[in-house]
């Protein structure tokens, strides 16, 4: 790897590291210091070696600049200090003591604190995402940007009023107390769920992004199973889940970044390495108590089952009813009419769907076109139509369009 | 939007032969089925519980009585809590209970919030 390819890699890779240990030092109360620190370092890495060649050890070249940084901004600070209150101080010798901790264990239980921290209910689960995104992940503005569909500007709101929020509630990046740790994990788990969730079926056309959302999902995940305390059943059935929704990425798009459907997928472009893992987390899920994210992981596991036969559909099904009477969505309501008519036919299925009246909603209606066609040409026309108007993507438009071009 | 209870009522006369595994099961899916069409509308409040048969019975005058279904014909079986409009809505969603096609009933009471 080159100067040029090597930075952009370390970036991706030793940003987030640095950056959550200078959190962990710091806290919130100076959000900005922490960023700041990180940010420069790799600017001076830029610079210094386009001028003077890569360094023999590149990673500890970071971490000592970064160490180095972070010390002389603690002794700029105690000069500030001493000229406004004197009585506050750290020694001399605490300054020349201090040390930024940059070993792996310090770097892994850092990461997983502040996961704990930003993961909170204090903030909204968009700040929640986004915060991840810029500092368990290290993504920069335009793509936390890109991946919600919206400007720049938003997103630095977002940002600088969570951070504001977590400062002003005085949240402190520790792990919590073993008494609180079951709700704590619900809240950082469903932010892990939804940062996957953002990659997986958000509408940006930018595959290699949306990818990337849910590996950091997964990732951020992984660092949960590795410490035992948060290797829970649940944690377990969320990685099995997202092991399974991903080992259809390659052949849920075509090369123009389109959606495939499921039933139009080439199956022989299932990852079947990550469908095995998939299936090594679900085992290790079934310890505990039935949640969300067991039946959420079983329905993905039957969506790797390639051969579609009624016992599938009938299996599918039955998880969709117990996934809705303990966590509705409209998404579910929609999919557990799916398979329905994959089960039983597009009669039970018409009849079901018709009562759940998501009349806002383009799925629900290109759903309705589906089950209708071959029964009613004009009503599956109609359902089409509508859902056409419904539509807020041009992905989704040209889908549906796909559809209707198909009916006629 | 309403809150309902709904008690499943069923008509179980003594000694009859218990059903066997692939009965329970067909009857299971039947329920989660129905109770599943009704999560899928946003209208399952909660699915409640199912109840054994056995069960005593205390009176005013301390007559503890064996049996559950001392002035009722039917044995409670179990009940589910929705949300409707109206107890019209309430009806309709309960006529798809598969209690009824055993004999069984469904009794619709609109809970008083307190």
């Amino acid at each position: 790897m080159n100067n040029t390819e090597l930075l952009p890699h370390l970036f991706r890779t030793e940003y987030r590291k640095i950056v959550s240990v200078l959190y962990k030092h710091f806290g919130f109360e100076h959000p900005e210091i922490a960023e700041d620190i990180a940010s420069e370092t790799f600017l001076t890495a830029a610079e210094t070696w386009g001028l003077k060649g890569l360094p023999d050890n590149p990673i500890a070249w970071l971490y000592t600049v970064a160490r180095n940084r972070a010390k002389d901004h603690l002794k700029r600070n105690k000069l500030f200090d001493e000229k406004i209150s004197p009585a506050l101080q750290l020694s001399h010798e605490d300054v020349r003591e201090f040390d930024i901790d940059l070993s792996d264990q310090h770097i892994k239980d850092s990461q997983l604190q502040l996961m704990f921290a930003i993961c909170q209910p204090v903030i909204p689960a968009e700040a929640q995402i986004s915060l991840s995104l810029r500092i368990l992940c290290g993504f920069g503005i335009d793509e936390i940007a890109d991946a919600f569909l919206t400007s720049k500007s938003t997103i630095n709101k977002r940002l600088f009023r969570a951070k504001d929020k977590l400062r002003e509630e005085k949240v402190k990046i520790e792990f919590p107390p073993i008494s609180q740790l079951g709700g704590r994990l619900q809240a950082v788990l469903t932010t892990l769920y939804l940062l996957f969730n953002e990659g997986y079926y958000s509408s940006s056309q930018d595959c290699v992004l949306r990818k990337e959302l849910c590996l950091e999902a997964m990732r951020l995940t992984i660092l949960l199973l590795e410490n035992e305390p948060t290797n829970l059943p649940e944690t377990n059935a969320l990685m099995a889940l997202m092991c399974f929704h991903s080992s259809r990425f390659d052949a849920r798009t075509d090369e123009q970044g389109e959606m495939i459907r499921y039933d139009d997928q080439d199956s022989s472009l299932w990852n079947q390495e990550l469908i095995r893992k998939g299936e090594y987390y679900l085992n290790l899920s079934s310890k505990g108590g039935i949640n969300k994210y067991h039946l959420e992981a079983a329905i993905a596991y039957w969506h790797t089952v390639k051969n579609d036969t009624t016992e599938k559909w009938e299996n599918i099904l039955q998880l969709y009813n117990r996934l809705l009477q303990i966590a509705y969505s409209p998404a579910a309501a929609l999919n557990r009419t799916f398979a329905l008519y994959k089960a039983r036919g597009a009669q039970e299925a018409i009849i079901e769907a018709e009562k759940l009246k998501l009349n806002d909603n383009h799925l629900y209606h290109v759903l309705l076109g589906h089950l209708y066609t071959g029964i009613d040409k004009a009503t599956a026309a109609n359902h089409l139509q509508t859902a056409l108007k419904l539509a807020k993507t041009a992905a989704e438009k040209s889908r549906i369009n796909k559809d209707l071009e198909q009916l006629c | 939007m309403n809150e309902f209870l709904l008690l499943f009522r069923k008509n179980e006369p003594e000694g009859a032969p218990k059903p066997s595994p692939e009965q329970m099961q067909n009857s299971m899916k039947l329920w989660m089925d129905w109770l599943g069409g009704i999560a899928a509308q946003n209208k399952l409040v909660s699915n409640g519980n199912r109840l054994y048969n056995d069960g005593v019975t205390v009176s005013p005058d301390e007559i503890v009585t064996n049996g559950p279904y001392v002035e009722i014909k039917e044995l409670i079986g179990g009940y589910s809590i929705i949300r409707a409009e109206s107890q019209e809505e309430a009806v309709e969603l309960s006529k798809g209970c598969p209690i009824l096609k055993v004999g069984g009933s469904v009794e619709v009471r609109m809970i008083m919030p307190m």
